[in-house]
């Protein structure tokens, strides 16, 4: 249950989440990544570079300021961590099982909250934009592939994402085994 | 097709006929001839770098008389860049923006030309490190550093009381020093004497210019006076001979006229042995003189994006007579052109350019000749050393008019030959000649990567021909000039490529890209853009008057400028446009031009910032727009200048689209 933990707290080390942008002129890609708490890429300039490309279809620039879940999902993810060290000193297989339930939980709600947010940014669009591309959308995909224009994004969870996954299969690990001893 | 494979003294009598003809010039070669008659093989595949591949070398070729170093992939041949050097380019803005300017200032005030020779990569124990390119500037002597992160002349140094600066830059094995003697004797300080006093008055000045390690900085270091000979290449020692520097000389009859004959009576000439340990012994002693000189170092700096030029007004001299143990003569047959150290740094090989024979010195010979002060002569004070104490060996008949010879480092040399329009290969200690390949036509230096160093990258041969005649499609008068790359990994030499280059293609160096390609910059960072007149983002583009001068500070992201629109210039104002690029990725430079400047462009690298002056010459609206194509709405990237009488009352106003800035 601590390596759950431990799992856990490595989202403050690396990016959650990672979007690559593939087209001609990027043959190795423009990689933007998802942290706890902020946006940001491989370089320090990838937020730019790609708010450059988004200004020509009219979406909005991603601000990170701007998106209020980077300031408080560390809290949560704090919080977690604190109720799973709870877990582990009381040693109870009802709160592992409660743990890895709200985990659950919370990354449901969290993908779900990157979809709405993926699609606010496809879907809100400058009418005044220099390209205007009648029915496409420029909503990046939550998982997997997908052909935007010229564009191949491939959205993936990164290190973290899945040091998160990792984390809650081992607290799902001790309930398991912890249920077993128990019988 | 020429046909190489006929009876050898014909070949021989034939190709003296074509040797003469190609230096009197323009009797016209065979008609038609494609000369390539010894390619075998597939030899289209050695050369063929797939699309989207690297080339395995970086070959950095002298522009000649464009004053210019191109860059170029080796094996293919592919041109990549024109490094703006010694002569302003309008298509970069160099020498035509302000930030450029000092560095093509001198003590003559600016000049925009030279004629670049010697391209010479900087070197750290004895290996090319990739740091940094050298290239002498002829005509107005001076040599410039290029930054091997940037491709920029980062700067230029001119050299005082010296004309002709030819045998130069050549560096030591750890590029303590790099060189500049005078090829032509000069009044020393300069003077106004009479030509004809020319032996009493004249002097020949060999240069050390010292390289600062960590960062490059020239300064010259000391000058040692020799007579006025004409000191034509050089290259320093290394292994046992470093601390040594040898420089070729011919007119060692000190004549001023008609030098073609008067130059060339002396049976033999001399190469100069200097040696800069003593002499930094003689300076560390305070044993020398200072002499007035003015000159300009000019220096370029990747934070500020601006060339600063300062004048110096002195040099330290030092004078064999006073400094026993610094230079001595070594006899070399008719006035010797290129002087060459092979890679353990034993042999000297002298190229008498009007001998038969090739004359190869031993660097211990030599120690043993000065430990016995076994002397010919002496000359103000520079002992002559004799011929045959210090000749190791000489490669008899090797060719016509053998210039320069560079090394593959396994024991063979490879020496150009002008006349007979060839390169040699020989071997090192036992002078036998091994091969010898065609040029097309009159080779001049050649280049293997590493050739001059201690440790050759050999592979391939690029020979520099000065004539083409009939290689490629006719331009008018003026042909190109062409390069020929020739692989050595074999016992035979053989011709891969012909490839045409960039003005004279005067010598070249090349290097491994791998010591180059990961330290290249790919964009300066908008936050360490220490210009004075940057703008870092848009919110901060402003227009300012002071006085008659107009001061623009404009952004340029794609696809606009920030302002587009400015009013309120007038007739008799000086506008400054300080452009900078925000752009933060690899790629992306933007160019800036305006309506009637009689400048150039500015072309912009992401985060950079530059100025282009602007004085408008009529009233009216005027456009402005971005040169280098940037992206899909690089046409739209535009804007104007609104120019009112000189006693108009239209106010200084600037926008961009709807909102004005101010």
């Amino acid at each position: 249950m601590v390596l759950a933990v431990l799992a856990l707290l490595s989202l403050f080390v690396f990016p959650l989440w990672k979007i690559v942008l593939y087209a001609p002129q990027y043959p190795d890609g423009v990689k933007m990544h998802i942290w706890i708490n902020k946006i940001g890429g491989e370089t320090e300039s990838t937020l730019q570079n790609i708010n450059i490309l988004n200004h020509y279809v009219g979406m909005k620039k991603i601000e990170p300021d701007d998106i209020p879940e980077l300031n408080y999902f560390p809290y949560i993810i704090l919080f977690m961590a604190a109720l799973g060290l709870v877990a582990a000193v009381a040693n109870k297989k009802g709160l592992y099982l409660a743990w890895v339930v709200l985990m659950v939980a919370l990354a449901v709600a969290g993908l779900y909250d990157f979809y709405l947010w993926e699609y606010d940014y496809g879907h809100t669009l400058d009418p005044h934009a220099p390209m205007q591309f009648e029915g496409e959308s420029f909503q990046p995909p939550l998982f997997g592939t997908k052909h935007i224009i010229n564009f191949t994004a491939v959205s993936l969870p990164h290190i973290g994402g899945y040091f998160a996954g990792l984390s809650i299969l081992l607290a799902a690990l001790a309930w398991w085994f912890k249920r077993k001893i128990a019988r | 097709m020429k046909n190489h494979s006929g009876i050898k003294k014909l070949l021989f009598a034939g190709l003296i006929i074509a040797g003469i003809s190609a230096l009197t010039a323009g009797c016209g070669g065979g008609p038609g001839g494609s000369g390539s008659g010894v390619l075998g093989g597939d030899v289209a595949s050695r050369v063929y770098v797939k699309p989207g591949s690297y080339d395995e070398f970086y070959a950095f070729v002298s522009g000649g008389f464009s004053g210019q170093i191109s860059v170029y992939g080796i094996p293919s041949g592919r041109l990549f860049k024109v490094i703006p050097v010694f002569s302003v380019d309008a298509e970069k803005g160099y020498g035509f923006n302000e930030e450029t300017k000092p560095m093509l200032n001198t003590s003559y005030g600016f000049v925009p030309w030279d004629d670049s020779h010697h391209p010479e990569l900087s070197q750290t124990d004895g290996q090319t490190d990739g740091r940094w390119v050298f290239i002498n500037g002829n005509n107005t002597p001076r040599v410039a550093r290029i930054d091997l992160t940037t491709f920029e002349t980062v700067e230029i140094i001119e050299i005082p009381n010296s004309g002709g600066n030819h045998s130069s830059p050549f560096t030591t094995e750890n590029t303590e020093y790099v060189v500049a003697g005078t090829r032509f004797g000069v009044p020393y300080p300069q003077k106004d004497v009479p030509i004809n006093s020319y032996a009493e008055n004249f002097k020949g000045a060999l240069t050390f210019i010292s390289v600062d390690p960590e960062d490059g900085d020239m300064d010259i270091a000391f000058q040692v006076l020799l007579p006025a000979f004409d000191y034509d290449l050089a290259h320093s020692g290394k292994g046992a001979s470093h601390g040594w520097t040898f420089f070729s000389s011919y007119n060692t009859e000190q004549k001023n006229s008609l030098l073609e004959v008067s130059a060339s009576q002396n049976d033999k000439d001399f190469i100069a042995a200097v040696n800069w340990k003593k002499a930094e012994e003689y300076i560390k002693a305070g044993n020398y003189k200072e002499m007035p000189a003015r000159y300009a170092n000019n220096e370029y700096s990747d934070k500020t994006h601006s060339a600063t030029s300062t004048m110096k007004d002195k040099v330290k001299v030092l004078i064999p007579s006073e400094c026993p143990g610094l230079v001595y003569f070594l006899p070399t047959p008719k006035s010797p052109h290129g002087v060459d150290v092979d890679p353990t740094g034993e042999y000297i090989v002298g190229n008498g350019k009007l001998s038969a024979d090739l004359t190869v010195h031993s660097f211990s010979k030599m120690l043993k000749a000065i430990e016995n002060e076994s002397y010919e002569t002496v000359i103000d004070g520079i002992p002559v050393l004799k011929y045959d104490d210090v000749v190791a060996g000489v490669v008899t008949k090797p060719g016509l008019g053998p210039l320069h010879t560079e090394f593959d480092g396994k024991g063979n040399a490879y020496t150009t030959f002008f006349i007979s329009s060839e390169v040699v290969k020989w071997k090192l200690g036992t002078w036998e000649v091994l091969d010898r390949g065609p040029c097309y036509y009159s080779v001049g230096h050649l280049c293997i990567p590493g050739g001059d160093s201690k440790k050759p990258d050999g592979k391939y041969l690029i020979a520099m021909n000065k004539i083409t005649k009939d290689r490629y499609l006719p331009t008018g008068p003026e042909l190109t000039q062409s390069a020929q790359l020739y692989d050595i990994s074999g016992d035979k030499m053989e011709l891969l490529l012909d490839f045409p280059t960039i003005g004279e293609p005067h010598y070249a160096q090349a290097i491994p890209a791998s010591r180059v390609v990961d330290k290249v910059v790919k964009f300066y960072p908008i936050e360490a853009n220490e210009h004075p007149d940057a703008t870092k983002g848009e919110g901060a583009a402003k227009v300012e008057r002071r006085g008659n001068e107009v001061h623009v500070y404009m952004t340029m992201i794609r696809s606009h400028f920030a302002p587009d629109n400015i009013e309120g210039v007038k007739m008799g104002d000086k506008v400054y446009f300080h452009v900078t690029n925000l752009e933060q990725d690899w790629d992306t430079p933007h160019g800036f031009a305006i309506n009637g400047a009689r400048n150039a462009e500015l072309l912009i690298m992401p985060g950079q910032t530059e100025t282009l002056v602007w004085e408008p010459q009529k009233e009216g609206v005027f456009p402005f727009y971005c040169t280098d194509f940037c992206s899909a709405l690089h046409q739209e990237m535009q804007g104007y200048v609104r120019v009112s009488a000189a006693n108009a009352n239209t106010p200084l106003k600037w926008w961009l689209g709807e909102e004005e800035v101010q």
